[in-house]
């Protein structure tokens, strides 16, 4: 459903219920980025998000999950709260210790726009099920996970 | 990866067959306390074996202090550690509570309204009330009315008085709480336990119906089944037009959901119980964690309830525009308005004793019987109205709450249809436009924020709400009352 646009990027699987995403990228930053992407592009075209606002984030978790699921639902909670899509994420800065993961980005997007911006779904929530974090020595990696829409 | 079919599950789950309508998942694994019980005929069994529904039932009779079975209602499917379509009644002290087992979705319900009008009433009026009742009632991706704000104060203020609240204000009917699971209030609600994202999200939802599977419906009463219980509903006659409102928490619940969740995480180390996912995770029932949760959870359930209150308050105003006649007028009665997504302290008789448990009900509706002191006195000698909303363009269902329920399934019964085709496979099988075209063939009138939205609910995406309906009124857990179809549709 995605097409050949987000080749490489992500790709949608199949499930019942809900949102059930794919994120690649040749760093573990990457493959971030790029699960961010796929939440927009569930929400709306992405490729219609003008990159005229940046703004930058801080997200922290104790571990690769827990930082998949608080990211998400920090871009989740600046949509619903600020009316901002995004569509371009860009991970600066990357910080681990044993217990803490901690990412800093700039994300670029505008305001919602009903007519501008196409209304897919609303999603209601990250979630852990079938929550997949893969990596191979610091690049090819791999992210699953499901929207709760 | 199958293509409708979702994926294999992980391990093949035991089952052993009762009956044509109950399913045993016997305690396989050693970390089961109980077994699991599902209500299905061989057509819905046959699904849940296609994804990971019975896996799901299996783990959650691993969570401590668990009474009875791990119970998977005729709806059931695949969810996130809990199934959705499921209850799980854990012990009050030495059992947990899990925010999984309620749902993102806190509160997500369905309230009925009865009407004195006809099909033949509305029918000439049917564009326009469409087009009013979309007007005044937000739907879709970030729409609000700007004639509602509220701020934080009154955002917390509701949370805990509940649908009330709306009622003092004007936005409601003095008989409207009555008619609402726990009175449109649930007692407890503590906004110091909420956080300020949840907050924040929850001060622009309010009266928004939302997206996905959230819908509003013009309905008519299709054909009646039990005309005793259906007349005490205020359910007269077939042609008789009600209307349906199926929304929740909205991104207050959500965000609630997510915070306790981490809060459970760290309670899972803490209190050292062991999950067999993170979905699972919990508290025990006594501990701070489990009642700060329960607290929180109940400032989401009261944004749910005064949420439908107050769009059903735009749909009697819509309704006056159009028709011309005041909504005392026209009867547009609250039947009632259940939660489908909850967790609830109650008493229920087990192994002979009286026991206070926590029931979670995760795509479940409770479904008490005649006589029991939580069904509203107007319904008192009949039981609890329970509602079953269907798939977009299909059948929706009154059914009436049962003793057999108490017995079997801690006073509960199905939700819903229940999914049976993923969104892709829904949208790659069909569009927006067409299904809009063949329901406005049939007849119904349809207004959706998002065409997405629409291919992806279509009908054939879901399981039959008949054959749902059937087995819990063979089960004798929940019986019909009234097959209600749709004649126009409100998606977001």
């Amino acid at each position: 459903m995605s097409g050949k646009q987000f080749e490489g990027k992500f790709e949608f699987l199949e499930h019942t219920a809900d949102v059930y995403v794919r994120a690649f990228g040749v760093s573990i930053k990457e493959a971030y980025e790029n699960a961010a992407l796929a939440m927009f592009e569930t929400i709306t075209k992405t490729g219609k998000v003008a990159q005229t606002e940046e703004e930058i984030i801080t997200v922290e978790a104790e571990d690769l999950y827990a930082l998949l699921y608080n990211w998400l639902e920090v871009l989740l909670v600046n949509f619903e709260t600020k009316g901002m899509l995004y569509s371009k994420f860009q991970i600066t800065d990357w910080v681990e210790t044993v217990d803490l993961f901690k990412i800093t980005a700039h994300i670029w997007g505008e305001k919602f726009q009903p007519k501008k911006h196409l209304q897919k779904v609303a999603v209601k929530a990250v979630t852990y099920h079938l929550m997949v974090v893969m990596q191979e020595k610091e690049k090819n990696a791999v992210l699953e996970f499901i929207l709760d829409i | 990866m199958g293509e409708d079919e979702g994926q294999p599950a992980p391990e093949r789950v035991p089952l052993e067959k009762i009956t044509d309508y109950i399913w045993k998942i016997p305690q396989y694994k050693k970390d089961m306390h109980v077994s699991g019980m599902i209500f299905a005929n061989q057509n819905l069994i046959g699904k849940m074996q296609t994804d990971r529904t019975l896996w799901q039932c299996a783990n959650v009779a691993q969570l401590p202090g668990i009474y009875k079975h791990s119970i998977t209602l005729p709806d059931g499917h695949e969810g996130y550690g809990f199934p959705i379509g499921g209850v799980a009644a854990t012990d009050y002290t030495e059992g947990v509570i899990s925010p999984g087992g309620v749902g993102y979705d806190i509160n997500c319900g369905v309230r009925l309204l009865a009407s004195n009008l006809t099909e033949q009433d509305v029918r000439s009026h049917l564009q326009v009330l469409a087009d009013t009742i979309f007007r005044n009632v937000p739907s879709g991706l970030g729409s609000r009315r700007k004639d509602l704000t509220i701020n934080n104060s009154d955002l917390d203020r509701l949370t805990v008085e509940g649908v009330d609240f709306l009622i003092e204000r004007g936005l409601g009917w003095k008989e409207d709480a009555e008619h609402c699971e726990e009175q449109g209030c649930m007692t407890n609600a503590n906004p110091d336990m909420v956080s300020q994202t949840a907050k924040k999200r929850g001060l622009t939802q309010i009266g928004t119906l939302g997206s996905g599977n959230h819908f509003l419906e013009i309905q008519k009463v299709d054909k009646i089944f039990n005309q005793k219980t259906a007349k005490a509903f205020g359910i007269n006659h077939e042609g008789q037009i009600m209307i349906m409102i199926h929304s929740g928490s909205r991104g207050y619940g959500h965000q609630v959901c997510s915070d306790y969740l981490r809060v459970m995480e760290h309670a899972i180390k803490k209190y050292g119980i062991n999950v067999p996912d993170r979905e699972l995770a919990c508290a025990p029932g006594t501990s701070l964690e489990a009642l700060n949760y329960y607290h929180a959870m109940a400032c989401a359930v009261n944004y749910a309830f005064v949420n439908r209150q107050v769009i059903m308050h735009w749909v009697r105003q819509s309704f006056q525009q159009i028709i011309k006649q005041d909504p005392e007028k026209l009867g547009l009665k609250l039947v009632y308005d259940v939660a489908h997504n909850i967790a609830k302290i109650e008493n229920h008789i087990i192994d002979g004793k009286t026991k206070k448990v926590w029931v979670h009900r995760k795509g479940a509706t409770r479904a008490f019987p005649p006589g029991h002191q939580d069904v509203p006195v107007a319904y008192r000698s009949e039981g609890q109205p329970v509602i079953i909303p269907g798939s977009m363009g299909t059948s929706s269902w009154v059914l009436v709450g049962n003793q057999k329920a108490m017995e079997l399934t801690f006073g509960s019964t199905a939700h819903g249809a229940g999914r049976l085709m993923s969104r892709s496979a829904a949208k790659r099988k069909y569009w927006g436009g067409e299904i809009k075209t063949s329901l406005e063939k049939s007849g119904i009138i349809i207004r959706a924020a998002s065409p997405t939205v629409l291919a992806e609910e279509a009908d054939h995406a879901y399981k039959n709400v008949d054959m749902v309906a059937d087995v819990s009124d063979q089960v004798g857990i929940a019986t019909k009352v009234a097959r209600l179809t749709p004649i126009s549709v409100i998606k977001g």
